[in-house]
């Protein structure tokens, strides 16, 4: 791994070994791992947990034969700071966890996002809290993933309906990662992660990559400050060995990058640090909208439960109950916007939010509306099947 | 707007039961790729997951359907394979009336209730295709013989692209000679 850019390194037959072009049947979690490959990841820390197992499984396989680095680290606090550490030194990197492993992360969350280390943390959700159901379905990380650890900051978090979009979502968060220098969250779930169905992956040269903003100045000359932002809020990164001056510290710090315990400097920093999320949230959101157009009833759903969710607002379509689904692609941002709009045309009556946790995407939705939000709950173990959306729609 | 999808009119739930050796995560995997990725439909495989997949009693399920499977559970098995005697015992009461039952007939004891079922001697006739390894194609044979959910030509090439490239003949005989016991039942 030379410490220069995080551009994919490899060129010909490694471009095509990253890249495994084609059609595939393939499990939810090895899909996570093959766009994580092609978007060009070259370092992975982990501690193998149920079940996101497979993806450090496939991994350990296929990094080193695209000139990668995987470790299987002691724990998963030590997971979380490796890729910190890889990332300042340029590599793109991820690690893999659930639910318990998720929360050892956390520390170290909040210093990837003071440092504005780039990097990219799965989540296969499980049923919890703590061990929980190890081997079962849960969704109830939704906010852990925004609020777990202490202090304000901005991230980003992703959720996939499908193999296909763990996929395509790996690419979009390295990315996302990068260009936000921001820790990034694919937010999977147990059902998501263990489910095969056909992955199609396109040419290498058709895999969408952004790169990290590097500094215009070249080294040496004393002049860079490696937290000064450009107007997008973003410093321009070095990276470790390049030969400028950096420092890196989880104290507040000054353009500089050096300690400056101040509640001015304090301001300055975490309000950037929130911004350059927020202030782009309407670029970063994603959702995909199925027969909302003229919906009375708006089904608000996310990962494995957004499947039952369409079955249900098709089915319910047919009873004559105008329905429509509001699927979260990101969970965060949140899309307030878009929710918004669909409440000023006045013509929505109720929201019906199912999710497999008690209740934690609905809280944001009940945020924006005083319209009835129904909720749609268990706390893990089972999936929630269409028939009881219908049910709760029908209330 | 997007039209509104109908609700699959001809959707298949399969489940597969067995214990832990006799290879029906691929022969589940294997279906489920014909219809994904040769026959041009939609399908999803899931297996059972837990301590009781490792050696002990495990199932697949495989969904297949000519539009976008939303849920993707398998809850009511249309076909229903049992290759011993505890899986006979756990998913017998799931199989939607009227749906199909194949029984490793050698390993499974049915209760007569005038439930028609298709008794198969899997083990045994792997073993005259040559390895008592090839049990689960020569299920899958059957299987895809007696209720034509995907085509033979999409098994055959799910085969071919799957397992190791030594082993495709041994895997495609012990195919046919699944597939061609079905013919054979449905004319007797």
């Amino acid at each position: 791994m030379t410490p220069t850019s995080a551009a994919p390194k490899v060129e010909g037959e490694d471009l095509a070994a990253r890249v495994q072009t084609g059609t595939h049947f393939m499990l939810g979690d090895h899909a996570c791992a093959e766009g994580a490959l092609a978007a060009g990841l070259d370092f992975f820390a982990g501690y193998p947990i149920t079940p996101s197992t497979e993806i450090c499984e496939r991994l350990a396989h296929r990094l080193p034969e695209v000139g990668g680095k995987f470790v299987q680290m002691e724990d998963e606090l030590a997971s979380m700071a490796a890729i910190i550490g890889a990332s300042v030194a340029g590599a793109r990197s991820l690690t893999a966890t659930s639910g318990p492993g998720f929360s050892l992360m956390m520390e170290n969350v909040g210093l990837a996002a003071i440092m504005e280390a780039p990097c990219v943390i799965v989540d296969v959700m499980r049923a919890s809290p703590s061990t929980g159901l190890p081997t079962a379905v849960g969704q109830a990380d939704v906010l852990q993933a925004r609020w777990g650890s202490h202090g304000d900051y901005g991230i980003v978090a992703y959720a996939p309906s499908s193999p296909q979009e763990c996929f395509d979502l790996a690419i979009q968060a390295l990315n996302t990662a990068d260009q936000y220098r921001i820790p990034t969250f694919i937010m999977m779930d147990e059902i998501i992660g263990h489910m095969t169905e056909r992955v199609v992956i396109p040419p290498a040269e058709d895999i969408p990559f952004v790169p990290r903003k590097t500094p215009s100045e070249p080294p040496g000359e004393g002049t860079f400050l490696p937290f000064k932002p450009d107007e997008d809020l973003v410093p321009p990164m070095a990276h470790a060995g390049q030969g400028y001056r950096v420092h890196f510290t989880g104290l507040t710090h000054d353009e500089q990058g050096y300690p400056r315990l101040t509640a001015a400097a304090h301001e300055k920093l975490v309000n950037r640090l929130v911004d350059k999320v927020r202030l782009n949230a309407e670029k970063i959101v994603m959702y995909e909208e199925y027969l909302l157009d003229d919906a009375e009833t708006i089904v608000i759903s996310f990962g494995c439960t957004a499947r039952s969710a369409r079955h249900a607002v098709t089915l319910a379509r047919q009873e004559g109950i105008k329905a429509g689904l509001l699927r979260l692609i990101t969970l965060w941002p949140f899309p307030e916007t878009r929710i918004r709009a669909l409440l000023d045309t006045g013509r929505v009556k109720e929201f019906v939010v199912p999710e497999i946790n008690l209740g934690q995407v609905r809280r944001e939705v009940e945020r924006l509306t005083q319209l009835p939000v129904k909720r749609v709950n268990n706390p893990g173990g089972a999936m929630i099947t269409p028939d009881l959306i219908i049910e709760v729609m029908e209330r | 707007m997007a039209p509104s999808e109908t609700v699959a009119t001809s959707e298949h739930q399969i489940r597969i039961g067995g214990f832990g050796g006799q290879g029906i995560v691929l022969a589940g995997m294997l279906l489920g790729k014909a219809a994904s990725l040769y026959d041009g439909k939609e399908a999803v495989f899931t297996q059972s997951y837990g301590p009781e997949a490792r050696g002990g009693a495990s199932n697949v399920d495989v969904v297949i359907s000519d539009s976008t499977i939303g849920y993707p559970l398998v809850t009511k098995p249309d076909v229903l394979v049992v290759l011993f005697q505890e899986a006979y015992t756990r998913f017998r009461p799931s199989l939607k009336e009227g749906g199909t039952l194949i029984i490793e007939e050698d390993l499974v004891h049915v209760e007569e209730d005038g439930f028609k079922y298709w008794p198969i001697p899997a083990t045994r006739m792997a073993e005259e295709v040559g390895r008592r390894i090839v049990t689960n194609v020569v299920v899958l044979g059957y299987l895809v013989g007696k209720t034509g959910v995907v085509s033979r030509e999409a098994a055959e090439q799910a085969i071919e692209t799957t397992v190791k490239e030594k082993t495709i003949k041994l895997n495609l005989s012990a195919f046919a000679a699944g597939f061609e016991r079905a013919e054979q039942d449905d004319l007797a």
